[in-house]
């Protein structure tokens, strides 16, 4: 294709002749490509011999990766610049992400005459090379020379920035953002601002959609009659015919305002913002929403009434269910931007609306927004509203026909309560809270279960207990495992703020229970909340209660459930001490060491060596190690393996 | 809960069929921001065909006026008599424009307009399913289409009727009616979007106007489709009217198209639904290339970037196609992107997905293309022999070798001597390789020999190196 037209290789005889010092012949294909010399790409090969002086450290290291022995140290770096134009992408592209090494080999000078204009070149490439480049370039600044010839990067980036793949377009916007800063003033005009005009008014509309990524880092360092003529091309952006550019206008809109000065906000961005926000399409109006938090910002508060709000109360009503989504899912950046006036106003009943929208999407995203919308209410009638205006809505959004909308709420509602204080709280939230201890799906359940503290800190947890039993023991038994093991994490916290007797009264035997869980997941963080509750209950409470069970679980004729005893060890024996551990646990684990499965002997050997240090050195020798001596000549190799770690470990050879 | 069986518990990963299978068929009312006023309940007016010829047009505009009433279609009890009324009042309408003649006066243009627009240009409602896959899911249904059936029916017959005049409707129906149904084609209910195909193939018909936007807007979507959502229910609909309307392009092409062809309608093969609609979108680029046999080089060209790496089942749609572009491809065009094209081929018939290698040999039954590659046989011959006569040793698939037998008889008949000069040299080369090959392996015994003796373990590295270097040497 293009690559290989632009090539071209005055140098071939040059590079096959070392290729054949080092014995890597390519000849053949490399003949292949030598039509069509250009100029630039000829002066590229003919020197390679005179290159900068940096050349010394990058070579030496790169041909001590090839083995080779610096005779012609430029060598390796021919070979990553042939490979720029390998007929394998994988090739090509090892070559870009070395593309630093190269320029930086070739010295500032010819990576600007040279690489620089042969790069501009591939942008005909696969689009995974053109990603890697783009984002090379944006790290280039000292590898042509330092700010002053920063400009150079900007033909090849320019050419990037017109391509189809959005993700490489993108890389190559950002670059470009990165190296205008880099950019003098006047380099900006002279160079950088031309080419955001060039792209700006480029015929296809991949080149228009980049262009509104760069207005907003050259704006604040140009001149007025510059700045003007930026207003206008983003003025003609926003207007574009083609919805993809006015999309990419819509979501540049907020950062564009922000590097504006005030005056211009008023003038131009407003008029901007509410023609995209009732543009024909809703995915333009959508992002107009959000460019409406940073305009908001902008503006001080007497100026919002008029200028903003109309179009805001416009978008919470919208038609589209996208752009109340948006609304929604924006809720809390909008109350903050718009302040306390406005927000009592309009935003309150704009939120209850999107709390009994028609569409489950945007019910749940108002839904998530409820505990920061009321947390940021003006904190003089805060209660008042929530009670009058939030409250019932959220009511009837405990029993939606949606469930993610009730797991929104659920995530969400218990941090109420704080705000509301302990009798509000016993009054109005509880009743919602045991509603949803009661909810069909375990999502509910589990939102609100993990969220307990906040009403253990307000009203306590024992005005729930009742209620929250069935609702655990339901979880704990639910048909998915995700399910159970989320509870299992929510267990220790439980277990400290319901106290131990309600523990060992209720929630003991789930504890148990889930040690012989078929899941193999949930009977290791069974093992994990049983030594958490050790130490919440201390050693005491766990010779009595818990060590007799699991040491039971010893003789399970299931050597699954035998394991399990094993692991329960290795994670109880630290937090039980050293009496329990060689009293109790210690002769169960000998006695396994005649289990006739190989993976219950060598978890043996592997817990002794877990539990070796907490032992006494009498136990260690009199009764450890003759076992594991045992099991290091047992017939199974991993159950020998685990066996001469264990002795090695515990220097018991 | 509690109704999970034990088989469940103890599985935990029930298949995604059996998941699928207790799932019902849903319908979905469509996203209308409804205002809470409940609807009015509506009145039955007398028939039209009862009523003289001087009230019939106000009777008409009467009936349009009552079907712009809309009903929760979710909510199966309430206004079940309105309901019933507005349906009966559609068919009667139906009726009305399909069979008599002089009814289409110019007032009653708005208010037909009118009635369309507020049933059917609607805001389509959330999936139901994020996850959906038009292949393997049933979609949702439209839950108010026993309406707005009806009310397509009647937009269809009103543009179909004799008496129907484009210069006093584009009045109404603009771009912007034009960009609203556009944006209907993503409706999940395959009966819409068949409707709407339709439709919009009799408004590009009937306003010239409004063509070259309707282009446009396609484009729009399929440039957002491609680079932006990688969602849209109706490629499969809009592309099979512009297959129609490719085939009406005026020669020679205009830039547009030629853009149009290069910079969406090849793209839009890297999309992940491709099998959707694949079939409609190969029609559109050999519609193109039966214009324009010049655009071949380019099209073949993009595909070939755009080849599947990973996707064996869009690998042979990729072969399809190009078997379908064969078909109608210039001997001169062919010239032009033969080694490019059958490089590609070569790798396909050692793919190991034996589907792919499938397709890719049946190109040797197609008469055409065997005649092409004859003409060529010494610049393909020499590209493909390796490729063929190696899975002829090593495919897995007996079919597959079968087929290359018949391949490699077929090109050892065009041309006989070219054929038994790759045979040896192919040999001669696999001998040289075998040869390194044992060179090495005793190279490696030596070093791991003196290695050894070596004291140091770092010097392993250095061998390593050393064989890594000989190995380049060799080859």
């Amino acid at each position: 294709m293009t690559l290989k037209k632009i090539t071209g290789f005055a140098k071939q005889e040059q590079i096959r002749n070392s290729s054949e010092i080092h014995g890597f012949a390519k000849g053949r294909r490399r003949s292949k490509l030598r039509e069509g010399e250009g100029p630039a790409a000829a002066a590229f090969w003919q020197k390679p011999r005179s290159v900068a002086p940096q050349r010394h450290s990058v070579t030496a290291t790169v041909s001590k990766m090839a083995g080779a022995d610096g005779d012609d140290s430029l060598y390796p770096i021919a070979v990553l610049i042939d490979e720029l134009r390998n007929e394998d992408v994988q090739l090509r592209l090892n070559s870009i992400k070395k593309l630093s090494t190269i320029a930086l080999a070739l010295g500032v000078e010819r990576t600007r005459t040279e690489l620089l204009p042969f790069l501009t070149d591939t942008i005909y490439d696969e689009d995974e090379v053109l990603l890697a480049l783009a984002e090379q370039l944006g790290n280039f600044t000292m590898l042509v020379g330092g700010p002053e010839y920063v400009h150079c990067l900007l033909p090849p980036l320019e050419s990037l920035a017109t391509v189809e793949e959005t993700v490489v377009r993108d890389k190559a916007v950002e670059s470009l953002r990165k190296i205008s800063q880099e950019h003098s003033p006047v380099d900006l005009e002279v160079h950088f601002e031309p080419l955001v005009k060039r792209l700006a008014s480029g015929d296809w509309f991949t080149s228009r959609t980049s262009a509104c990524g760069l207005f907003s880092v050259c704006y604040p360092r140009v001149s007025s009659t510059v700045k003007a003529e930026i207003r206008q091309h983003f003025r003609t952006l926003c207007s574009d015919d083609t919805p993809m550019v006015r999309r990419a206008a819509a979501s540049k809109l907020g950062e564009f305002a922000k590097v504006l000065e005030l005056e211009y906000v008023k003038s131009d961005i407003i008029s901007l913002f509410t023609a995209l926000a009732s543009d024909e399409q809703d995915s333009v109006r959508l992002l107009a929403v959000e460019a409406c938090v940073s305009i908001a910002t902008l503006l001080p508060q007497e100026d919002l009434e008029t200028l903003v709000m109309p179009t805001l109360r416009q978008a919470a009503e919208d038609k589209s269910w996208r752009v109340r989504y948006m609304v929604a899912d924006k809720f809390s950046e909008l109350q903050k931007a718009v302040g306390p006036e406005i927000t009592k106003n309009d935003l309150v009943p704009a939120f209850q609306n999107l709390l009994k929208d028609c569409e489950a999407e945007v019910r749940a995203a108002a839904a998530n927004k409820v505990k920061e919308f009321c947390e940021n209410l003006p904190e003089d009638n805060r209660e008042q509203i929530i009670m009058t205006h939030i409250l019932p809505c959220v009511k009837e959004l405990v029993s939606d026909t949606n469930q993610h909308v009730k797991s929104a709420l659920a995530s969400v509602i218990m941090g109420l309560s704080t705000i509301l204080g302990k009798d509000n709280t016993i009054e109005h939230l509880l009743p919602l809270f045991l509603a949803q201890l009661k909810d069909e799906c375990p999502e509910v359940r589990l939102n609100i279960i993990s969220n307990l503290d906040c009403v253990n800190e307000v009203i306590g947890i024992r005005q729930l207990s009742q209620s929250l039993l069935p609702a655990i023991v339901e979880l704990a038994e639910d048909a998915k495992w995700r399910v159970r093991l989320a509870i299992i994490e929510y267990m220790p916290l439980l277990a400290g703020q319901l106290g131990v007797e309600f523990f060992d009264e209720k929630l003991n035997t789930l504890c148990m229970a889930w040690l012989i869980d078929h899941v193999y997941a949930i009977r290791e963080a069974a093992t994990c909340n049983l030594m958490k509750l050790v130490e919440k209950f201390g050693a005491e409470w766990a010779q009595n209660t818990i060590v007799p069970k699991v040491l039971g679980m010893a003789n399970d004729p299931n050597y699954l459930h035998r394991m399990t005893t094993l692991f329960c060890i290795n994670a109880l024996s630290k937090a039980c001490g050293q009496e329990i551990t060689t009293k109790q646990m210690l002769p169960v684990v000998l006695k396994m060491s005649n289990d006739q499965v190989a993976n219950v002997r060598f978890n043996v050997a592997k817990s002794l060596q877990k539990i070796g240090p907490i032992l006494d050195s009498n136990a260690l020798q009199t009764e450890v190690k003759p076992v594991l001596e045992k099991l290091a000549s047992d017939t199974d190799m991993d159950v020998k393996y685990f066996a001469q770690e264990a002795i090695s470990v515990l220097a018991l050879a | 809960m509690s109704a999970i069986s034990a088989s469940e518990k103890v599985d935990g990963f029930t298949r995604k069929s059996m998941r699928k299978a207790q799932k019902q068929r849903k319908s979905q009312g469509s996203s209308q921001y409804r205002t809470h006023t409940a609807p009015v309940e509506l009145s039955p007016l007398p028939q039209l065909k009862d009523a003289p010829s001087t009230e019939q047009q106000e009777l008409f505009t009467q009936k349009l006026q009552q079907c712009c009433m809309l009903f929760d279609f979710l909510d199966s009890v309430t206004d079940l008599k309105s309901k019933e009324i507005k349906r009966a009042t559609l068919n009667e309408l139906v009726d009305y424009v399909s069979t008599n003649r002089g009814v289409l006066v110019e007032p009653a243009y708005p208010e037909i307009t009118n009635m369309i627009c507020t049933n059917i240009f609607r805001v389509l409602p959330p999936s139901d399913n994020p996850d959906f896959d038009p292949e393997e899911d049933e979609p949702t249904l439209e839950a108010a289409w026993p309406h707005i059936q009806l009310v397509y029916e009647f937009l269809l017959r009103f543009l179909e009727n004799p008496d129907f005049q484009p210069s006093i409707a584009k009045r109404y129906i603009d771009q912007k009616f034009v960009l609203q149904l556009l944006e209907l084609f993503d409706s999940e209910d395959p009966r819409e979007r068949d409707f709407l195909k339709t439709i919009l193939h009799r408004i590009y018909g009937k306003f010239l106007g409004l063509r070259a936007f309707i282009r446009k807007q396609i484009n729009n979507i399929f440039l957002r489709f491609i680079y932006e959502t990688e969602h849209f229910n109706g490629v499969a609909e809009l592309l099979e009217i512009l297959g129609s309307i490719i085939n009406g392009f005026a020669l020679p092409l205009k830039a547009e198209h030629k853009q149009f062809l290069m910079k969406v309608l090849i793209p839009l093969h890297t999309a992940k639904g491709l099998a959707l609609f694949h079939a409609q979108l190969a029609y559109c680029v050999v519609q193109f290339l039966e214009k324009d046999p010049t655009l071949t080089e380019p099209v073949i060209r993009g595909l070939l970037k755009f080849w599947p790496k990973t996707c064996s089942q869009k690998e042979v749609m990729f072969l399809g196609e190009i078997e379908e572009i064969l078909d109608v491809i210039e001997p001169t065009q062919f010239k032009k992107i033969q080694e490019p094209l059958f490089k590609q081929i070569s790798k396909c018939v050692t793919n190991p997905h034996f589907q792919v290698a499938e397709r890719a040999l049946y190109f040797w039954n197609n008469e055409y293309i065997l005649s092409l590659i004859e003409e060529n046989i010494d610049k393909i011959l020499p590209i493909m022999f390796g490729s063929l006569y190696r899975i002829s040793k090593e495919h897995w698939n007996p079919t597959i070798v079968a087929l290359v037998y018949n391949v490699l008889k077929t090109l050892m008949e065009m041309n006989c001597t070219l054929f038994d000069e790759l045979t040896s040299s192919y040999k001669a080369d696999r001998q040289r390789k075998r040869k390194k090959t044992s060179i090495i392996s005793s190279m490696a015994d030596n070093i791991s020999a003196c290695n050894n003796e070596c004291e140091f373990r770092g010097s392993r590295h250095l061998v390593l190196i050393i064989i890594i270097i000989w190995t380049f040497m060799l080859f």
